[in-house]
């Protein structure tokens, strides 16, 4: 899995190793000028320049509309005119994804990238992209392999590690009493890491464990299974339309176990999709609209009067990532990339979480809440109902040697 | 009308001339986007000797794209975290020397072309067209599930492979590798049309009764028709994970199979230039319309809809104004 | 595993199939008569369940969403087929695909225009939600029961409507001899502008009935389109018969691959390594079941001899 996929050598045993690092240099060393080459060019400007790859076109264009929308709402806000955004559609596919990458660096010259949705084009983007030395700011994407041993000085995420919020599940779940949980996610390593991740802090049994197929679209054998297996709870993770379905065949099914889910099925853009099914289902996530600090009011305020919808998570990802740009401009030049580094690293700015920080693999340590769904008036929204992981960073920060 | 030779000499040109001007105005991504259009076109080479010659319409020939893309992915992969391969007993060391992956992505894809070709050919028209696409979409789903190898995330390869001379970080230089490989794949379509194999298959999709009664094969000949496709193919695919330095499952998709034949209806069906011409075509539109709308497919729909009812034989055919084979 | 689960997975697989029927009939219709591939009937799968959500959405009925469905589906058909399909008939496979590629972009692209990038809303009506319980204990939601019967009586009226009727005549001699019928005074393009309603309405049906318990969203028609060819391929294109039994296969074959496959990985693997290994198995599995019978009868279950 993700894990696999990280830089640097391992060294198998000692006789070899003089060999890597040689190889290892000639490596840097091509790096390093490729790297020289496209930095000489850009210091014409004092303009910053940001580069945005999101998904905006196909089914799961959702997403990357309301990230696309939280950054540039906080630009906007700023009331700079030295920066100036690039935005490319990746259309969720990877190589387009590297040939925009490719295309930002090479030909647009941007400073600062940031923007993907998906982890499987996060793991063809950024690796390269930091190489280049370029900084790479995540404001959805959190892979393993990139959180780990792949970790870089340039490589920041402002939402997540992608196992957070199935931690928090699974915590959520044990708290609430619940010792026989049926788990699901879809056949892929996003999915493989949710079941691991929600495993690793649920204290209770399993009563049944189901890899479904990715872009499934029904789910009564599965939901049989579930009726079947005796469990007393639910644990599910399928992004996007996977989870409207599953919601609405279970609601239908008559199954009535307690639910529990990370944030991805429940944001705002899908939940009026699900509708009534969704009601009262446990969610975990890092944000939600009724965090009760200054900046999140002004947020779903602002976003609402501009957009004319409810934010998202996506939406709040998107705002927090442009906010920190922002405040590590404010302190340094982006051509000074250690003091630019340093600057981002401060996490000095308001986050629509309330307090932010950064640990050792630079991804954020922050507390994750449970929210419950509910109906406000016509609209579906979450609500808080408790916290279900505090100070919560990530596993893999460990094996991160920056 | 303009000659087809001269249409196709402008192309190649062509492919010469803008990335050139590319390196002395230092638009370095320009080469980058003429790369990715010759290395569809190589793969498109490859699937027009199957369609154009021998008739036979595949809706799967990504899975030769993706299996050479993998064949590079993984012994990359295991070149970079120096692991070796372990097939069953046979051990086999990674390697970032470009030759040697190539060699191995055309052997493979061969291979699977000829197990695939030898189980397709049993069908015809329609039906060959949803066997070949049902053969990719097997691969498609086992490689998202096969996550020794990054399942759907699939594999970052963090510098591009090396060869002998050659530093293949300069865009200039991968760029020329890719169009001396083009060169070469057209030189070896043409020679074997005009090769008594190419007349045979040519005769073995118009009328297949006629070719039997001389003693050839139909079937056979298209078989060996069907594995020169695949391998080359194969080849585009493992350059293709270099352009990216990235391999994913995504490399399978049947969306990648109807693009390559899309291509080629573009530039113009079992002529020699039509991939070439196709994929420079729909590189540039993909890459102009994407910038000016969000809803770019709908032009490109479009575009693809008049070339369909209104240019019989696609670019070049209108450029000639000689209709191309009928397939 | 017990009896009544298996009995409940059957079930499942029986009204999975019967809504695929839905698609393929239509599909292997248009291909039997006018000898189209059409890579669009997906979009029109789309069109029938955004049409049936904007209805439902305005009037909160969920019959006027269906009759929404088939006519909105019907007439885009009727559409296309005037302005595009028309101008295809008689040219290559190849040109077809590439044609109907096109207007699955601009229609994917079009509807995201329209509505937006979110999914919409489509639910159960009350009638028919909740589960009822079978003899024999089993639990089964009303509504997975109505798709089956829907799927049934579709079927049957379509088997009507080609034995039975003046226009059934006209259909099963277009399939024989295009060129005859014309002669013999029958309007052969209103028959093919008709023929392609049709299939677009039933793919428009099957679109709302499936939307309500699934999601609807841009592209949801390409994966049951890429299923629906799999099925009149294992029927053999043309035959209504074919599409029907070839439809039951898949919607079993997937439905039961699905759950006994990592069953029978966890014999000799590990529980994890099973449910993984199984899982990617059973995602091949239909491919698998339908290129064995294509190699072993090269035109399908019930498709014309070569």
């Amino acid at each position: 899995m993700g894990q696999n996929c990280a830089a640097g050598p391992v060294a198998i045993n000692s006789s070899i190793t003089r060999d890597d690092n040689i190889r290892e240099n000639q490596m840097k060393q091509l790096l390093m000028a490729t790297a020289a080459m496209v930095i000489g060019a850009t210091s014409a400007f004092a303009e910053t320049k940001i580069g945005m790859i999101t998904t905006l076109s196909g089914g799961g264009a959702g997403l990357g509309i309301d990230v696309r929308d939280g950054f540039m709402l906080a630009i906007g806000q700023s009331g700079r005119d030295d920066i100036d955004v690039v935005i490319e559609d990746d259309q969720q596919k990877p190589d387009i994804a590297v040939q925009l990458a490719d295309k930002m660096v090479q030909s647009e010259r941007v400073d600062i990238l940031t923007g993907i949705i998906w982890s499987n084009l996060a793991m063809a983007v950024i690796p390269g992209v930091t190489a280049q030395g370029k900084f790479y700011l995540s404001p959805n994407a959190g892979p393993s392999a990139l959180a780990g041993q792949g970790c870089h000085p340039n490589y920041f995420n402002v939402a997540w590690q992608n196992d957070n919020l199935h931690e928090a599940a699974g915590a959520y779940a044990t708290s609430a009493g619940y010792s026989n949980s049926f788990i699901l996610a879809p056949n892929y390593p996003a999915g493989q890491d949710a079941l691991t991740g929600f495993k690793r802090t649920f204290e209770g049994g399993l009563a049944g464990e189901i890899y479904t197929q990715l872009g499934q679209t029904d789910y009564a054998a599965e939901i049989a299974q579930i009726r079947a297996s005796g469990a007393d709870s639910v644990f599910f993770f399928l992004p996007g339309g996977m989870g409207i379905s599953f919601l609405k065949q279970y609601a239908d099914s008559g199954v009535d176990l307690p639910v529990v889910g990370p944030a991805f099925s429940f944001d705002q853009g899908i939940l009026q999709a699900v509708g009534d099914a969704a009601l009262g289902v446990v969610n975990t996530s890092q944000w939600n609209k009724d965090i009760d600090n200054p900046t999140n009011a002004a947020f779903v305020e602002s976003f609402q009067a501009e957009y004319g919808r409810l934010p998202s998570l996506y939406a709040s990802q998107g705002f927090d990532t442009a906010n920190l740009i922002l405040s590590a401009l404010d302190k340094a030049e982006v051509s000074d990339a250690d003091a630019f580094r340093e600057a981002l690293r401060a996490a000095d700015f308001d986050s629509t979480r309330g307090d932010f920080k950064f640990g050792p693999n630079q991804h954020p340590i922050q507390t994750i809440y449970a929210r419950e769904v509910i109906k406000e008036g016509d609209v579906f929204t979450n609500k808080i109902i408790g916290v279900a992981l505090e100070n919560h960073g990530d596993v893999y920060a460990v094996d991160c040697k920056m | 009308m303009i000659p087809e030779r001269l249409v196709n000499w402008v192309a190649l040109l062509g492919l010469l001339a803008v990335p050139l001007w590319a390196v002395v105005v230092d638009e370095p991504f320009t080469i980058t986007l003429v790369t990715r259009a010759v290395i569809l076109a190589i793969a498109a080479v490859g699937l027009n000797i199957a369609l154009g010659i021998g008739g036979l319409v595949s809706l799967g020939h990504a899975v030769f794209f993706g299996i050479g893309g993998y064949a590079m992915g993984i012994l990359a992969y295991h070149a970079q975290t120096f692991t070796s391969l372990n097939l069953i007993g046979l051990v086999i060391p990674g390697t970032k020397s470009m030759p040697v992956i190539w060699l191995v992505a055309i052997v493979i894809s061969a291979l699977a072309a000829w197990i695939i070709g030898l189980l397709s050919l049993r069908t015809s028209g329609v039906y060959f067209i949803m066997i070949t696409l049902a053969f990719g979409q097997m691969f498609f789903y086992f490689a998202i599930s096969w996550s020794a190898y990054g399942g759907e995330d699939g594999l970052s390869i963090y510098v591009r492979n090396g060869f002998p001379g050659l530093n293949t970080l300069v865009p200039i230089q991968f760029f020329g590798l890719c169009l001396v490989l083009l060169c070469v794949v057209l030189f070896l379509n043409a020679r074997l049309q005009n090769a008594p194999f190419g007349l045979a298959l040519n005769a073995a999709r118009q009328v297949p009764t006629r070719v039997e009664t001389v003693g050839l094969n139909p079937v056979r000949l298209k078989l060996v028709a069907f594995v020169i496709s695949g391998a080359i193919t194969g080849l585009a695919g493992a350059l293709f994970a270099d352009l990216n330095r990235f391999v994913s499952p995504t490399m399978f998709s049947w969306q990648l199979s109807g693009e390559l034949i899309v291509l080629i209806i573009i530039g113009g069906v079992g002529r020699l230039y039509g991939p070439v011409i196709g994929a420079c075509l729909f590189v540039a539109l993909e890459h102009w319309l994407g910038g000016l709308t969000e809803f770019w497919h709908v032009y490109l729909g479009l575009i693809l809809l008049a070339i369909v009812l209104f240019a019989r034989g696609g670019i070049i055919g209108l450029l000639t104004g000689k209709e191309g084979a009928h397939v | 595993m017990s009896t009544l689960l298996i009995i409940e997975q059957l079930l499942n697989g029986v009204q999975f199939g019967v809504m695929l029927f839905l698609m393929a009939a239509g599909l292997t219709l248009i291909f039997g008569v006018m000898g189209l591939i059409n890579l669009a009937h997906g979009s029109l799968y789309m069109i029938g369940a955004f049409a049936a959500a904007a209805v439902a959405g305005a009037t909160g009925s969920f019959g006027l969403a269906l009759a929404a469905a088939l006519a909105v589906a019907a007439i885009a058909g009727a559409l296309i087929e005037m302005t595009v399909i028309r101008r295809l008939y008689g040219k290559a496979h190849l040109d077809q695909v590439l044609a109907t590629f096109a207007l699955i972009l601009i229609f994917s692209e079009g509807t995201r225009w329209l509505f937006g990038s979110f999914p919409l809303f489509l639910d159960i009506p009350d009638a028919l939600s909740g589960p009822v319980t079978l003899p024999g204990g089993i639990q089964y939601p009303l509504y997975r029961l109505f798709l089956i019967a829907v799927g049934l009586l579709v079927g049957l009226g379509l088997w009507a409507l080609i034995e039975r009727t003046r226009v059934g005549i006209q259909i099963r001699a277009g399939e024989n001899d295009r060129e005859m019928i014309a002669a013999l005074g029958v309007d052969i393009r209103r028959l093919y502008t008709l023929i392609f309603a049709i299939g677009a309405a039933l793919a428009g049906l099957a679109g709302a009935l499936v939307g309500a318990i699934q999601s609807v969203q841009v592209g949801m028609g390409e994966p049951v389109l890429i299923l629906a060819f799999v099925v009149i391929v294992i029927g053999g294109i043309g035959s209504i018969k074919g599409a029907f039994i070839g439809a039951l296969l898949v919607g079993l074959t997937d439905t039961l691959g699905g759950i006994f496959l990592p069953e029978l990985f966890k014999l000799f693997m590990e529980p994890g390594a099973a449910t993984q290994t199984g899982s990617a198995l059973a995602s091949m599995a239909i491919y698998i079941l339908m290129s064995l019978v294509l190699v072993w009868r090269p035109t399908g279950l019930f498709g014309a001899r070569a």
